[in-house]
């Protein structure tokens, strides 16, 4: 299978379109398992009560919110090497969504603190390099409203993108640079190792549903975005006829 | 308008053989710091600005010693990002304005050596100072001896990233509109993990775990940096000018 | 069910970080929807002239 006769957004357009259904309602699929899991299944935990079910979405949103600027930085450097505009429609649709599952993991991330160790907001590694993450997104997205040419922002979210995915390792190993500087530090966010299978398996059905949800409005975005910049291009015209997505 | 160093003197001061990466770092901190130089009051008041920034807290918070020793650290960082933030919209805005920057970029020399020069000269203006200001500011936070020691260690290694990272953004919204606040949004998450890692020396002297770590991973983002924020802002540059 | 709302007592924390979830990803497919509309009758626009 020819891969790269979908690198154009002509053809990416119409796949996209078939994608986008398959996804969604898969992902609302696992989200009611993973939620049945969660809620139903998953037995109450000796700590933390039942608030620990929180967890089922704030760890699949915090995946995914680190995971999609990795793939975004990825598009970028496409977009940046060989200058493909589908390249960096890509980047473009994915930001919003990195930005949103960023604020579901830190809003969700308080919630699950202030029941389980008393505080809404802690200055650690963690939330701390989330919150750094909600900016570098914010970054991006604000820079791409700033430039009118398309091409010119591409490639300028781009630089920004690869620039900022250096400091994801830095701030994912920060958790242990952190723990090592400041040890006695009592307070550990990081998940307990010793979790119950079925919990475990509800946070990996959970993550599974976001990631797919994230994929099926990414790829909803990216249509929105093909339309409005590929404006006026000949083939464009077959796309918008009643019945297509 | 002042008339400033262009393509065609360049042309004249360079020996034609001599286009290698050191020549260029030279020749763009040379001009760079000529320039500065010839607006001292503005460099006066950069580090005015740092000094009175410093001095704001403890008089908006608490002139309690206890309270101001513990944020002293963060201030004197938040400040120097602050100072080093301020001056960097210039650092490429005024040569893109009348042209000497596409000149700069087409000349023989290779771009990213030209940006280290520039980036080098925005750090002896605005980083080195807030370095050697640093510990007398201090003292008006209870910072002193060995923590004022572990604080200029670290404004030293650190300053220069600040420098790095903030030439990136000044590149990146050249000729934008939102200007220098959109600049900080791109710049302010790229140096969190600096000012992290710089405030807490402090810390680790009070909490007597010593300085080595920190200093460590501050000297290799510095690394990190020197190797790749010329290669990204002369990408960036070359992505405003074309 | 009031058992379930309830949840031990940290209802409020439960249903406030999946209702804020919820309500994130309704705003994200609200937005979406009419910056779709919004592409179509714009492409649409651009196409008739």
């Amino acid at each position: 299978m020819n891969f790269f006769r979908y690198s154009s957004p002509s053809t990416f357009y119409p796949l996209a379109g078939k994608l986008i259904p398959w996804f969604g309602w898969s992902a609302l699929l696992l989200a009611i398992v993973g939620l049945w899991i969660g809620f139903g299944l998953a037995p109450t935990d000796f700590q933390q009560g039942e608030a620990y079910r929180i967890i089922f979405i704030h760890v699949a949103s915090a995946w995914m919110s680190m995971f999609i600027y990795v793939v975004m930085a990825f598009w970028s450097a496409l977009a940046l090497g060989f200058n493909t505009r589908l390249s960096g429609m890509m980047a473009q649709a994915l930001a919003p969504t990195g930005a949103l599952m960023t604020f579901i993991a830190l809003w969700t991330g308080a919630l699950w603190g202030r029941p389980t160790w008393g505080t809404y907001w802690a200055w650690d590694a963690r939330m701390t390099s989330e919150l750094i993450l909600l900016f570098l997104y914010f970054g991006v997205i604000a820079l791409r409203n700033a430039i009118d040419d398309d091409r010119r922002a591409d490639r300028a979210c781009g630089v920004l993108a690869l620039v900022g995915v250096v400091n994801i390792p830095i701030i994912y190993f920060s958790v242990q640079w952190w723990n090592t500087l400041h040890q006695g530090s009592s307070v550990s966010m990081v998940a307990a190792p010793k979790m119950a299978a079925i919990m475990l398996a509800g946070m990996l059905v959970m993550a599974i549903a976001v990631w797919f949800y994230s994929i099926a409005v990414v790829l909803m975005r990216v249509r929105c975005i093909i339309l409005e910049r590929e404006r006026g291009v000949a083939w464009t015209g077959q796309l918008t006829e009643p019945g297509t997505i | 308008m002042i008339s400033e160093p262009t393509a065609a003197t360049f042309q004249a001061t360079a020996p034609a053989s001599d286009s290698g990466a050191w020549a260029g770092v030279r020749w763009a901190l040379a001009r760079d710091l000529r320039l500065a130089l010839r607006s001292r009051a503005e460099l006066g008041v950069q580090l005015l600005f740092y000094v009175i920034v410093v001095s704001l807290f403890p008089l908006a918070s608490t002139p309690e010693r206890n309270q101001l020793a513990l944020m002293g650290p963060g201030v004197l960082w938040v400040a120097a990002l602050l100072a080093s933030l301020l001056s960097l919209p210039r650092l490429f805005a005024s040569d893109y304005a009348d042209g000497t920057l596409e000149q700069i970029a087409l000349s023989p020399y290779p771009l990213p050596a030209l940006v280290s020069g520039k980036m080098i000269a925005h750090w002896l203006t605005t980083g080195l100072p807030v370095v050697i200001l640093a510990p007398v500011l201090g003292l008006q936070y209870g910072i002193d001896g060995e923590a004022m020691a572990a604080l200029a260690a670290a404004l030293l290694i650190g300053t220069p990233i600040l420098s790095l990272l903030g030439a990136i953004g000044a590149a990146l919204t050249l000729g934008l509109r939102g200007g220098g606040s959109l600049l900080a949004l791109l710049v302010l998450p790229l140096c969190v993990p600096v000012l992290i890692f710089g405030a807490g020396t402090v810390d680790a002297v009070h909490a007597g775990l010593g300085v080595t770590a920190n200093l460590s991973l501050l000297g290799a983002g510095l690394l990190v940096a020197i190797v790749g924020a010329p290669l990204a802002a002369s990408a960036a540059v070359r992505i405003a000018l074309d | 069910m009031s058992e379930f709302l309830a949840m031990g007592g940290y209802g409020f924390y439960v249903w406030g970080a999946y209702g804020v979830t919820a309500l994130a990803i309704m705003a994200e497919l609200i937005a979406l929807r009419a910056r779709r509309v919004n592409a179509v009758e714009a492409h649409a626009e651009a196409s008739r002239r």
